[in-house]
């Protein structure tokens, strides 16, 4: 009896210390958060209701919500939004769709299957700005190759200046971050299918399944849950990509490639006026967050860790 | 029956692939026969599809007159530092998420889950200000420290998965031995670590190779510009020299691209849906 009373106590001890072990583990990653991701964001919210400009120090003073009514009731962040809408759309749309067309590609079992696999997934290690550099070298009326690729083929008969043409530079930033993007979907959907277990393909072809059948009844709903994931992640990514719409048109010609996210770069990088830019911060972040709750509901992230 | 299978390789194998081969090749074909021709080459009509005369002048140029040297060195100094940081948390946090249950992994893994959805742009003015006020504007560290914060979350789940596949039982066979704990993880879980942490190492590598947004903001001195920013400083001139533009963009595609060779059989192999912003 008396034993176990003295032992009771020990164990618990033990157990203690053996807990405390995660926590101190996890402190550096949780100190980095809260530093510079959780005060800078609570930071962002308190600025966003200010008049705050470093620039005319004078001004500065509680706002109330005087900057979210100027900025929806004005029409700038509305029709960056609409750009956003169809940069994030066309981005998405496009780049599962011949991301899925890779995947199947290098799904099949043929000799240099590895050759093409590297080749066709380098894009993924280049960054926004290297993209718009490459691709300024292609849309460039001067020097670059498309024009005279397009009039060798006969598809236009005089060189365009893709980039600064309004009507033609979003579509030609598309391109560009379509030809990043690609390898992202084609490496995570490909990953996806080599687990499929061939006994389903099998029994398919037993069933009389054509190529077309299986793909859309065993491939695509095997695939779901990676899709599902995909998408999301990439709507969030491309809602927030600034590096080469930034690099290559910097949101011109007359703001017609401008989408929240440059708005936003824009307003930190060259205006002074971090109250109005604090409060459009406070909108993204709420839009994203609303994002992330649906994401977190299908996705179910994290139910296993029970 | 065989020239129905010849067929069905053309067109849904050959073809295909070889299109979409030229889409992913012609930019950096083009970047690299744009750098190996003269000025005149350059502007050329009709262009030269294959670059003649042939010259190295723009990479001497873009390494020394546009100072990607420097830029180079700067790169290379947050990249390596902030990468050291991030393996040394990954490993930590990534023990602690694989080895231990305890009250909050949850909310630890959802914490890393929605840094994922940060847009950082938000994230801009904030940290101006913060670095602002400790004196750290412009210098390489508070790029590092955004990049460490960054980039921690996804190393951290691809660490513990990695810690996850080493069998505990080594760790207690080394305990019994007289190990303690922590001299369990340096004999035999760091060891068996190794792959796992290059390939870290080069993940969170090429993120922070390719930084801009930050870079951006923080540093406006020229002697402390990362590629990237010296890349876009490039663009943005008014006269812009092409063919050390180019230049630049291979030099600065060239490690990425290494390690890229290097990781990208893991990537459909063992990432899976892993994901890289």
């Amino acid at each position: 009896m008396k034993k176990t009373e003295t032992a009771t106590p020990a164990l618990v001890k033990a157990k203690k210390k053996r807990n405390l072990a995660p926590y101190l583990l996890l402190l550096p990653p949780v100190l980095l958060v809260l530093i510079f991701m959780v005060y800078p964001i609570g930071y962002v919210f308190r600025l966003s209701f200010y008049d705050y400009n470093p620039v005319m120090p004078w001004l500065n003073g509680f706002k109330g919500f005087g900057n979210f009514v100027a900025i929806i009731t004005g029409s700038e962040f509305w029709q960056a939004m609409l750009v956003s809408l169809k940069w994030v759309f066309w981005e998405v749309i496009l780049q599962f769709t011949l991301g899925l067309i890779i995947a199947l590609l290098l799904n099949q079992k043929f000799k240099a299957r590895g050759f093409f696999r590297a080749l066709i997934f380098i894009p993924w290690a280049m960054s926004g700005v290297l993209t718009a550099v490459l691709w300024n070298l292609i849309y460039n009326q001067n020097i670059g190759i498309l024009n005279d690729l397009l009039m060798k083929v006969g598809l236009i008969e005089t060189g365009k200046a893709w980039i600064s043409n309004p009507s033609t530079a979003l579509p030609s930033l598309i391109l560009a971050e379509l030809w990043r993007g690609v390898p992202f979907f084609a490496i995570s959907l490909l990953a996806a299918m080599q687990s499929i277990p061939t006994e389903l393909y099998e029994a398919g072809k037993i069933d009389g399944a054509n190529r077309w059948q299986s793909l859309i009844h065993i491939t695509v709903p095997q695939l779901k849950e990676t899709i599902v994931l995909t998408t999301l992640l990439r709507t969030v990514n491309e809602f927030n990509s600034v590096d080469l719409i930034y690099s290559l048109t910097g949101g011109g010609p007359v703001g017609r490639t401008t989408t929240v996210s440059i708005l936003l770069a824009n307003q930190a990088t060259k205006s002074t006026n971090y109250g109005y830019g604090s409060a459009m911060s406070v909108i993204c972040f709420i839009i994203l967050a609303i994002f992330a709750v649906i994401y977190l509901k299908i996705t179910r992230f994290g139910k296993e860790e029970n | 029956m065989n020239a129905r299978r010849t067929r069905e390789a053309v067109f849904l194998r050959w073809l295909p692939l070889i299109i979409i081969s030229i889409f992913v090749l012609l930019p950096i074909y083009w970047a690299i026969a744009t750098s190996l021709k003269t000025d005149a080459g350059i502007l050329q009509r009709p262009v030269q599809y294959i670059p003649n005369p042939f010259t190295l002048e723009n990479y001497s140029e873009a390494w020394v007159a546009s100072n990607f040297s420097l830029y180079f060195l700067n790169s290379l100094k947050v990249s390596l530092a902030s990468v050291f940081f991030i393996c040394v948390i990954a490993i930590m946090a990534g023990y602690a998420l694989a080895r231990y249950k305890f009250k909050g992994k949850i909310l630890f893994m959802g914490m890393v889950l929605c840094i994922q959805f940060i847009p950082h742009a938000v994230l801009l003015i904030p940290l101006f200000d913060t670095f602002n006020k400790v004196g750290l504007v412009g210098t390489l560290t508070s790029v590092a420290l955004v990049c460490i914060t960054l980039n921690f979350p996804f190393i951290t789940v691809l660490m513990r998965g990695f810690i996850t596949g080493i069998p505990y039982s080594l760790e207690e066979a080394a305990q019994i031995d007289g190990c303690s704990r922590f001299g369990g993880v340096v004999r035999i879980v760091i060891p068996m670590l190794v792959p796992g942490i290059v390939t870290c190492g080069a993940f969170s590598f090429i993120g922070i190779w390719n930084e801009f947004l930050f870079s951006l903001m923080f540093l406006s001195d020229a002697s402390k510009y990362t590629i990237p920013i010296g890349l876009r400083m490039m663009q943005g001139e008014y006269n812009v020299e092409y063919g050390a533009l180019a230049a630049g963009a291979i030099i600065a595609m060239s490690i990425p691209v290494l390690l890229f060779a290097y990781l990208q059989k893991y990537l459909v192999n063992g990432l899976g849906g892993a994901v890289k912003g």
